[in-house]
């Protein structure tokens, strides 16, 4: 069982996709203006990401080593355009919000590193349980990002909730302020790179925090061994 | 007469930044001395707003770097970037704009980068760009010139307009001059003028440019003009900046303006009219994050000439130099490895 303690703490923190590896910074970046637009290509990107390592775990017996890398392509690629549709049929409004960044999910390095890296290494119970921890982890800096962007910029959190998930989440929408005016910056592509920023430093801080509180291990020092023989 | 014998080392003392940082404040007054005449309190409102909050950013900052405070505190430079962010930016903006403007500077832009020296962009200049694509609106309304104004502004109603206490349309009002016209700058009412298919000329009879260069912007010009020759004659900064935005900027002009008179400004209107003496003399030359050869200085300074040109003219934004300093704040490493002194004794390229 700690092995999957361990995947869990890999994916949601120590080696978290999004603050960590800094992999799929295109849609991290261009996507998380609202937390609705961040939520649904979070999940898009979970659902691909369990899939793929699934498929790829499956077959990775089977695929000869020198064209795996087409082979696992091709399984995300096919992955990718069923999630595009299921989201073009039950979730219009946010289909056209996301735009190419949908189908651009092919391309997360996420998604093919995990493939790579680790589906086609394990069985296919701790391939799904990576896939939805680094899932997990990848949405959840996507909704962090997402949130404070639309805080600052619009003064909202949720606006357009109910694009994602249906009517009832008109209610959802909060708005923390009223601004006369939005603040720009936030909403754009620059507000979105100083705003990882600031994310990938407060979860150093965080790290050396908690570094710092941890008890320091007393290493014994080694009884010295004469190993010369004096005279 | 009295002979002085004096023993080497004969080289003086070397200007601290402190001063450095003093006297170019100091020369900055008669501009904002200008710019109080002719807009009012709301220059000097924001320049007081800016240095206090970009006192206070900065001894946070260094707080939080666990850095002396008061040493880098008083070397003057974050209120310099203040002073430039609060003259830059539209009198009667609210205290908001500037207030988040300077704790960008501070903050992100000088103190992310690693504090005074090490930063890559001018702070005042990345704030006022950050500012100009945040809030367009606030950033865009200047007040009339107080000599044209149909109703001008004391210092009790600036402090309501600059706090909140106006609504934008009471505040519209101080935007009419005694024409009864709504005016925005004189750059801006040009490249307004230009897209509405009128010629230069029938721009330029518009009220607002009845002393031929726009009111109160000419004799801002100029007065940051005696700044500057003031800064050359103390030594603080070096001419080749300077020259060469003035030059290439003049050169560009009068290129489009001998083309086609009646779709481009004169020179002379380039050179005296928004943030030109401003920039050129007290922006530019900011040694952190300008070029530092000779050549490369002079290449550095043409290169904001041409860019500044180039962004009035085509750009969509009425005044340009903020960009094009910018720009050229990336460009001035490039320029420093291609472009090297010749050192002592050896041949050029060598």
């Amino acid at each position: 069982m700690s092995d999957y303690k361990e995947l869990a703490w890999q994916g949601l923190w120590k080696n978290n996709p999004g603050l960590v590896q800094l992999l799929g910074l295109c849609p991290l970046l261009a996507v998380t203006a609202t937390l609705t637009n961040a939520l649904g290509l979070g999940l898009a990107t979970m659902l691909v990401l369990i899939g793929s390592n699934i498929l790829v775990s499956l077959v990775r017996d089977y695929v000869p080593k020198e064209i795996r890398i087409p082979v696992f392509v091709m399984i995300i690629a096919a992955l990718v355009t069923s999630v595009q549709l299921f989201i073009n049929a039950y979730a219009y409004g946010l289909y056209l919000s996301l735009g190419i960044f949908l189908p651009l999910i092919v391309t997360n390095c996420v998604i093919i590193g995990r493939a790579e890296a680790f589906a086609s290494r394990n069985s296919v119970a701790k391939s799904t349980f990576d896939g939805l921890m680094m899932g997990l982890g990848f949405t959840l800096v996507l909704c962090v990002l997402g949130a404070s962007r639309e805080i600052l910029g619009q003064g909202t959190l949720f606006y357009g909730a109910d694009q994602l998930l249906g009517e009832w989440a008109k209610g959802l929408t909060i708005q923390i302020w009223q601004v006369d005016t939005t603040f720009l910056l936030a909403m754009l592509p620059p507000g979105a790179f100083i705003g990882m920023g600031l994310l990938i430093a407060l979860k150093n801080v965080i790290d050396n925090y908690i570094e710092a509180r941890q008890p320091k291990v007393e290493q014994e020092a080694p009884a010295r061994v004469r190993i010369t023989k004096v005279n | 007469m009295a002979f002085k014998l004096a023993s080497s080392p004969h080289l003086k003392v070397q200007l601290q930044t402190q001063s450095v940082m003093r006297r170019v404040i100091l020369c900055a007054l008669p501009g904002i001395a200008a710019q109080f005449y002719f807009f009012g309190w709301g220059v000097i409102v924001q320049v007081i707003l800016a240095i206090a909050i970009a006192l206070l950013s900065e001894a946070a900052v260094l707080k939080l770097r666990k850095r002396p405070i008061l040493p880098t505190l008083s070397d003057n430079s974050a209120v310099l970037t203040a002073l430039l962010i609060g003259v830059s930016i539209p009198s009667i903006a609210p205290w908001w704009v500037v207030v988040v403007g300077t704790i960008f500077a501070i903050v992100i832009v000088k103190h992310l980068y690693g504090g005074l020296g090490q930063n890559i962009f001018n702070p005042a200049m990345a704030a006022y760009v950050m500012l100009l694509i945040s809030f367009p609106v606030q950033m865009t309304s200047w007040s009339v010139p107080l000599p044209l104004a149909q109703t001008p502004m004391d210092l009790g109603l600036t402090l309501n307009a600059i706090f909140g206490a106006m609504t934008p349309e009471q505040l519209s009002i101080y935007k009419y001059g005694i024409d009864g016209i709504a005016m925005a700058t004189p750059l801006d009412t040009v490249k307004t003028d230009l897209s509405l298919g009128l010629t230069i000329t029938e721009s330029l009879s518009k009220t607002i440019f009845s002393d031929g260069f726009g009111v109160g912007w000419f004799w801002v010009n100029v007065a940051y003009l005696v700044g500057g020759l003031a800064m050359l004659k103390l030594k603080v900064i070096r001419w080749q900046i300077s020259v060469g935005i003035l030059a290439s900027l003049f050169v560009c002009s009068s290129f489009g303006y001998l083309l086609s008179p009646d779709t481009h400004i004169g020179p002379l209107f380039q050179l005296f009219s928004g943030a030109t003496m401003l920039a050129v003399f007290f922006i530019a030359t900011d040694p952190v994050t300008a070029a530092t050869s000779v050549r490369g200085r002079l290449l550095f300074g043409a290169l904001i000439g041409v860019l500044v040109y180039v962004i009035r003219t085509y750009g969509g934004y009425p005044d340009a130099f903020a960009f094009a300093i910018l720009l050229a704040n990336l460009c001035a490493p490039f320029i420093d490895y291609y472009i090297k002194p010749r050192s002592y004794g050896h041949r050029a390229g060598s």
